[in-house]
């Protein structure tokens, strides 16, 4: 066997020395220039004579939200096409007022690139990365979740890239992690508390005792919140509230002991295949044919979309719950959309579609309105903007958190669905007064428009 | 004597360094020429070398090292948030409370050895994960991520006087912000500690301790009654690459200042496993092969879709096109698992040395074709120190010898 320390060594001055050269010869090559130098260039600014400029789809295509993620990659996909001029144009017909011309956006022809969020917060922000440095995205939209929507929002302000939230629920994301480079369309759990108040108290009356199962993510914490915030405010009684790991699969444990605690009714703070699994078990475990209190057992899913409809099946008939919109609507908006949509995919678009769909189409409009991709002019294009025709009626883009208010949908589980899409009703439009709150409630602060 | 001067370890440094510092350069062909990237070839790098002083020296696979990059992530990020936004006071403590962590999950888990040391390491992974998903949610901020905010109390920097006013403070190395010139001063940084780490890593392995580490794996009984309490060798290099992993979590959370738990999953665990195997166990350069090449897998391959496959196709005709299309991408974008999956298992039956079985192999071919004869030294060998290898592969024991 050799002897290793007969070959020549380094010494430690040596290898000090050594070092020190490294340590100068690596702060030195930067031939990358600073991105942001003066005036109004910024990072991933597109040429002058650039023909094309891209926009970066985040999306989950694994993991419990990859249907979602799916659906959202289809909208935007079709977004792409409606904004390039080819297609029948969809929703880009009824918004109003548009400065979309249907030639791409200020001239220049869009395209896109794709990543996998995994629902993780550290591959996201990764997928992002790599699209901002190697891409040069100019705008990155997607996610299906708000752990997420909050990672990659925050790596988008600290980039000055632009993010258009997806679906993300969280009161947080314009909440106490708003950021002045985010921006949501979807609603959140605070909304939803406040849509579904009243329908609860009409249908389900003061005297309940609830039991919570939760999302252990922000999502879940601040549903969790505000729905027992407008529960208790009604005269129910919180039994207790269990978080629950994303992607558990197997609840059962979780759901044994409602059976025995007294509850008379379970809000399911889950979504997609987590909510899909949950509620399935709870019905196999009985809990719905059950009589606690003199009252039948009620199941209430908080935020709910067709796609988790059909996952769940027959189970999910009944059920109350909120959606920020539904294929069934009948405005010209959300009609052109469905239209344009099943042509090409041969399904109507879910909740998450229509969203993503929206805000790709909110950013290439901002930019127009602007005459600039330079995203502190977006910003302030996008703040405060009033639209209508994209399937919710009137819409603001709130300027204080960035956050769009409009009506949110109270549906119900369909009992008769006529066909393998119908599978919500819509119980009630809630008018977007009602669901209107303070900016200031939950704190945070947007931060600088330059970075 | 040339082979004195190629398994010098000036030479190898310079070379190795001259490689690294140069990655942004060779990369670019490969598409892989992005900050983002870079940071993780070069951080996973990190997490591999030492993983490999634990199972390339000792054998001991241990399934639990994702556990020391979280610690290390959560330790940085909460140094950013109470005392300062240098990265210097967050790697020291990630290192230094990585290490504590080893010292005790060490000191139980080497009671065993074998596959019950694995799966104590894979339980105690799984426990910290847990707690760090739900449990210590005050502290980890569970699914979510722990992340820094205007409002952290940040002393050291409250006494130096730097007030943050707008928006997110960025970490910086006193006072060079980590994120400036495009990211690339975040990677230089990155791969000044990698060269460091891989000095560190050679001296280990080149020292009678690795030796006595190499004596432990090759037989541990014999080593036992020859006099040795084998137990401190084998904690404390535990404990290093317990470091060197806080060293790369630390590192992580100083890119990008979040830490989310996911990063302590089995499955994170698992991908150094895989790294240092696919790359060449117990060889000084082969993990870090192996994190490049995982890390490309993960980052490109996962992002390629139909349309980009179709322009890659593009200079055939459009019936063999489109077929191509259809056969390859089962393979790309959501299925990289398959092709990473394909990959190792072609290296594991074929080459069980890793891929620097490979590169030995292809440079005695090619010193074979310039007629150097049969003496089988060289770069590929210096570099393939570990005793293990040379029992696998018949060439390495002459090359040693």
């Amino acid at each position: 066997m050799k002897n290793d320390n007969k070959t020549p060594t380094l010494d430690r001055r040596g290898f000090l020395k050594a070092s020190v050269a490294t340590g100068l010869a690596a702060s030195s090559p930067f031939f990358i220039q600073n991105a942001f130098a003066k005036g109004e260039t910024f990072r991933n600014m597109p040429k002058a004579d650039a023909k094309t400029i891209t926009l970066g789809f985040n999306v989950p295509q694994t993991g419990a939200y990859a249907d979602e993620g799916a659906d959202e990659l289809r909208a935007f996909k079709l977004a792409v096409k409606h904004l390039n001029g080819e297609g029948d144009g969809g929703m880009m017909n009824t918004f109003k007022p548009s400065a979309l011309k249907g030639n791409g956006v200020l001239g220049k022809k869009v395209a896109f690139v794709t990543g996998d969020t995994q629902t993780k917060s550290d591959a996201a922000r990764a997928s992002a990365k790599r699209m901002i440095e190697k891409d040069g995205v100019l705008m990155i939209s997607g996610g299906s979740s708000s752990g997420v929507a909050i990672a990659v929002q925050g790596l988008c302000q600290e980039m000055g890239t632009m993010f258009m939230a997806g679906l993300t629920h969280s009161n947080d994301t314009t909440g106490k992690d708003k950021r002045r480079y985010g921006f949501r369309h979807f609603f959140n759990a605070k909304m939803t508390g406040s849509a579904l108040g009243p329908v609860l108290k009409e249908e389900m009356g003061t005297e309940r005792k609830a039991y919570h199962l939760t999302s252990d993510y922000t999502w879940g914490w601040t549903q969790e919140e505000s729905i027992k915030e407008t529960t208790e405010a009604l005269g129910w009684k919180t039994v207790k509230t269990v978080k629950t790991p994303v992607g558990a699969g197997d609840f059962s444990q979780y759901i044994t002991p409602i059976l025995n605690s007294g509850a008379d009714t379970l809000i399911l703070n889950h979504y997609g295949k987590d909510m899909i699994n949950s509620l399935t078990q709870s019905v196999q475990f009985g809990l719905r044919d059950k009589q606690v209190n003199g009252k039948n057992f009620e199941i209430i899913v908080p935020l709910y979309s067709r796609l988790m409809a059909q996952g769940a099946g027959k189970n999910l008939q009944g059920i109350l719950g909120t959606t920020n919109w539904n294929w069934a609507l009948t405005d010209e908006g959300s009609k052109a959309f469905v239209k344009s949509f099943g042509k090409e995919y041969g399904n109507p678009p879910s909740q998450a579609a229509h969203t993503c769909y929206v805000q790709t189409l909110l950013y290439a409009n901002a930019c127009e309105v602007a005459g600039t991709f330079y995203p502190p002019e977006v910003i302030k294009a996008l703040e405060g903007f009033k639209f209508d025709g994209m399937g919710n009626g009137k819409t603001e883009y709130r300027a204080e958190d960035h956050q769009c208010f409009k009506d949110v949908l109270v549906v119900r589980g369909n009992e008769k669905p006529t066909s393998q899409f119908d599978l919500l009703k819509i119980v009630k439009q809630v008018p977007r007064k009602q669901v209107e709150y303070d900016a200031k409630i939950f704190g945070g602060d947007l931060g600088p428009y330059k970075v | 004597m040339i082979k004195k001067i190629l398994s010098s370890n000036l030479l190898i440094m310079l070379i190795f360094s001259a490689v690294v510092l140069s990655a942004p350069i060779w990369l670019a062909p490969f598409g892989a020429s992005y900050p983002d990237l870079l940071q993780k070839f070069a951080i996973f790098g990190i997490f591999a070398v030492g993983y490999n002083i634990l199972f390339g020296l000792t054998g001991y696979l241990s399934f639990g090292h994702a556990t020391f990059l979280g610690i290390g992530s959560y330790t940085a990020v909460w140094s950013f948030k109470l005392l300062t936004m240098n990265i210097v006071p967050a790697i020291v403590l990630a290192m230094i409370v990585s290490g504590l962590f080893a010292i005790v999950i060490g000191y139980l888990s080497l009671r065993r050895s074998g596959i019950y040391f694995s799966i104590l390491t894979l339980a105690f992974a799984q426990m910290a994960y847990s707690l760090a998903y739900s449990v210590l949610t005050p502290i980890t901020n569970g699914e979510t991520g722990l992340q820094v905010s205007q409002q952290d109390p940040r002393v050291l920097d409250a006494m130096a006087g730097i007030a943050v006013t707008d928006g997110i403070p960025s970490t910086n190395l006193f006072g060079a912000l980590i994120k400036s010139q495009g990211g690339y001063y975040g990677f230089y940084v990155a791969a000044v500690l990698l060269i460091i780490a891989f000095y560190i890593s050679l001296k280990i392995f080149r020292s009678p301790f690795g030796m006595k580490l190499r004596a432990i794996k090759s037989n541990q009984t014999r080593m036992k009654y020859t006099g040795f309490n084998t137990k401190p060798y084998l904690l404390t290099a535990f404990v290093i690459s317990g470091m060197y992993a806080g060293l790369a979590g630390g590192l992580l959370a100083s890119i990008d200042p979040l830490a989310g738990a996911e990063r302590m999953q089995w499955t994170a665990s698992g991908e150094v496993v895989l790294m240092t195997i696919l790359g060449g166990v117990g060889t000084l350069i082969g993990p870090l092969l192996g994190a490049t090449l995982i890390k490309y897998f993960e980052n490109i391959f996962s992002a390629l879709n139909d349309s980009e496959l179709h322009s890659m196709f593009s200079f055939m005709p459009d019936s063999i096109q489109n077929f191509m299309v259809t056969v390859v991408s089962p393979f790309v974008g959501e299925g990289w698992h398959l092709t990473l999956g394909l990959v190792f298992m072609i290296v594991v039956i074929f080459l069980p040395g890793g891929i620097m079985q490979g590169l030995t192999h292809l440079f005695n071919f090619v010193k074979r074709l310039f007629g150097m004869g049969d003496s089988k030294t060289g770069i590929a060998n210096t570099m393939n120190t570990s005793n293990h290898t040379s029992n696998k592969s018949p060439n390495n024991v002459k090359g040693e010898a």
